[in-house]
């Protein structure tokens, strides 16, 4: 159960191009799992910005000195996180954790390939650790734009039987994305599973290539949060249910880690007309539309009923 | 330094029983205390008890529900604005049915109260989902939401008219069984508030929400397109409180007999205080929740601390007192207010 704490900074340092913020959070660590992920509220008491930011949980320490503490990383991307790297050792910060479902673990001693991009590949090391708990081979595959967007890149080659990096400006590693060097790892590694976290774009790439591989497949996704426990339906995405029924389901707390193959990625962003409770279109006048109009858009002439 | 550190999880410490009577009433439904949360903003209160005790509230208002499961809108749904942000949820939910049978069991074997949110697109869907509720039990008021502006076609706010406005509330109070009140929820984007709340309250409504969200929109300057898929979302938090808390006042001077939900970025004890001051029996948090889950029960402390720094023996006598005569200088509660801020501004303040 998710606990709200009025945690301490216990430290924040630079890792290449991102800050890693270590909490001190007790209540959220001892419970914490690999994948789940922790809000935190921004701008001081006053703030102007009422979202809470949400981050992957990275390392979690069940006792520190100072009891339990969380770690997340971080790229400052806005105001939130601009706020959040100005921050010092011993500053109050409010904290929510851990929150949504975590990467579920084979039973038995598995070949699990990690594939990360960028700060994704955060949450895969504590995965990384559980994992090789149970006696897992670990293969990691991490993607970045350049190398200072990689994540962990030393600790992953240390807890990996191989560590596979690529590149899009090609300044480590293969050039280009995982997606190039990730079919071979499958099958060299003979993998049973594939872990990802990263961009949707990424995720959707993996799933794919898993799927054709016939290997089980767990994604953590990112979504647009606003309340982050499950109370306000923002952060949906269609997902094929057990019963084969597409839901507009909640990536805070049916998520963020799903079946890869059970994400209906090309509709993301879109209500698909099979999901439950689907819109029905009722007036079909076609209307001359503008070439400006931004694609993905409901075409106007849908009512909703 | 981990003596600063507290995990708020939980029911929060018993505060020392204070002598403020905080009971209220809303309609014929009577509350312990006057801190609801506000429809969409806390589901049907299932994942806020990880946080504190939903029954310590006045009541929970279940988001509003429909006939029929709905998707809601395409996403993102959502963006971030100054002090506030937009929603274009769109409704999703599960369907009255799934409701009934999952969500307000739940919240009646907790002890909470249980406000029901309604929407409908039409008159008709409006009847049928309180024909059905009339025969169920645990239903503390019923609350018409007229004014979602979440619907793709604008014609389908009725608050924004108070002739449909007045047949939805006529159609849901006739159905409802007498001793649960039916609120009508307004929509601050009307030329003439006062005008929607005569018309409702003309139709059989026994009090008002106020208010929903405002239309908004944002766009994003580097894909020039509007950030929501929906385009246009409904405004909410800090930003619109003003514009709430005199939609409350307009409506309270013109109907002070008519119980008054006030909500809109409500955030404080003190915010909630201004609400009650412009005329609401009671307050509903929404966005707060999002930004500090264990708000609802925070607030209800401090508007307690607040209304007993200010020599209140209950609630109920703060309700529309700011219509009343200013007092002569001197005589404001100055320990309370010099204490808490932000209540009085320079001009007010006793020097
Ligand atoms: C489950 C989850 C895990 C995440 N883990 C990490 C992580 O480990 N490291 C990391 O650097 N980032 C992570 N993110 C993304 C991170 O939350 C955003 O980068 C951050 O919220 C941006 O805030 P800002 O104020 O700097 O940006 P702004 O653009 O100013 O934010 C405006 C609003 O948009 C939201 N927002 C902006 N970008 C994103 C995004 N990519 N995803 C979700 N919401 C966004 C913000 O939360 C805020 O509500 C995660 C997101 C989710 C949903
Ligand atoms: C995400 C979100 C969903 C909402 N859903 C509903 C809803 O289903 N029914 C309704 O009557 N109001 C809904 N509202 C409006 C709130 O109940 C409230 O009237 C409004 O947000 C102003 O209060 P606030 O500023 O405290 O949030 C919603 C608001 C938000 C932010
Ligand atoms: S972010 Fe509110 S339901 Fe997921």
């Amino acid at each position: 159960m998710p606990v709200q704490v009025n945690g301490e900074v216990l430290s924040l340092r630079r890792v290449g191009a991102y800050h890693a913020m270590t909490v001190v959070a007790p209540g959220v660590a001892e419970i914490a799992k690999p994948g789940q992920f922790v809000t935190v509220a921004v701008g001081g008491p006053d703030t102007s910005m009422m979202m809470r930011r949400p981050f992957s949980i990275y390392q979690i320490r069940e006792r520190g000195v100072y009891g339990g503490t969380v770690e997340f990383i971080f790229s400052i991307e806005g105001r939130g996180t601009a706020w959040l790297a100005a921050r010092q050792a011993h500053e109050p910060i409010d904290i929510v954790g851990p929150l949504g479902k975590a990467f579920s673990l084979p039973r038995e001693p598995a070949t699990c390939v990690l594939v990360g991009g960028g700060y994704g590949t955060a949450p895969l090391f504590p995965l990384a650790d559980a994992l090789r708990a149970r006696g897992c081979r670990i293969d990691f595959v991490m993607g970045a734009s350049k190398e200072e967007r990689l994540f962990g890149a030393l600790d992953a080659k240390r807890i990996s039987a191989t560590l596979s990096v690529t590149t899009e400006d090609g300044s480590v590693g293969h050039r280009g994305r995982v997606s190039d060097v990730l079919p071979d790892v499958l099958s060299s590694s003979k993998a049973d599973v594939v872990y990802a976290c990263g961009p949707m774009g990424m995720l959707r790439a993996v799933s794919r290539i898993a799927d054709a591989a016939g290997i089980a497949c767990q994604i953590a996704v990112e979504e647009l949060m606003a309340c982050g426990v499950g109370v306000c339906m923002t952060c949906v995405l269609p997902v094929v249910g057990d019963d084969g029924v597409t839901r507009m389901v909640r990536s805070c707390v049916d998520g963020p880690v799903f079946h890869g193959d059970r994400v209906r990625f090309d509709d993301i962003g879109t209500i698909p007309a099979d999901a439950l409770g689907a819109p029905q279109p009722i007036v079909v006048k076609p209307q001359p539309r503008s070439s400006l109009k931004p694609t993905g858009q409901q075409a106007s002439a849908e009512v909703t009923r | 330094m981990s003596s600063t550190l507290t995990v708020r999880s939980a029911v929060p410490a018993v505060k020392a029983a204070s002598s403020v009577d905080m009971t209220t009433s809303l309609g014929r439904f009577e509350l312990p205390n006057p801190v609801l949360t506000a429809s969409g903003c806390a589901g049907a209160g299932q994942e806020l008890a990880q946080f504190f005790d939903v029954a310590a509230l006045g009541a929970i208002v279940t988001k509003s529900i429909m006939m029929n499961a709905r998707s809601g809108r395409a996403t993102p749904r959502m963006a971030e604005t100054p002090s506030g942000m937009l929603n274009s949820i769109g409704l999703q939910g599960p369907g009255l049915e799934v409701f009934l049978e999952r969500d307000l069991p739940w919240l009646v074997e907790r002890g909470a109260r249980a406000v029901v949110s309604i929407a409908g697109g039409s008159v008709d869907e409006f009847t049928k989902l309180a024909m059905r509720l009339r025969e169920v039990r645990g239903i503390s008021m019923i609350e018409a939401n007229i004014s979602c502006p979440n619907v793709e076609d604008r014609g389908q706010v009725f608050a924004c008219d108070p002739r449909s406005a007045a047949e939805v509330v006529q159609a849901v109070r006739r159905a409802v069984r007498s001793e649960v009140p039916v609120f009508a929820k307004l929509s601050p984007d009307v030329t003439d508030i006062v005008a929607i709340a005569r018309s409702c309250v003309a139709a059989g409504a026994d009090g008002l929400s106020m208010t929903n969200t405002l239309l908004g929109i944002v766009i994003d300057t580097d894909t020039m397109r509007p950030v929501l898929a929906g385009v246009t979302g409904g405004l909410s938090g800090p930003a619109i409180r003003p514009v709430a808390l005199r939609c409350v006042w307009q409506v309270h001077a013109a109907m002070p007999e008519v119980p008054i939900l006030g909500m809109g970025g409500i955030r404080t004890g003190l915010d909630a205080l201004q609400f009650i001051l412009a005329g609401a029996s009671a307050v509903s948090i929404g966005t707060e929740i999002f930004h500090d889950p264990m708000s609802p029960v925070r607030i209800l402390a401090e508007l307690e601390d607040a209304l007993a720094a200010r020599g209140f023996a209950g609630v109920a006598d703060a309700v529309g007192l700011a219509h009343g005569e200013r007092p002569p200088a001197g005589e404001f509660p100055i320990d309370a207010a010099h204490h808490h801020g932000q209540l009085l501004t320079p001009d007010d303040n006793p020097v």
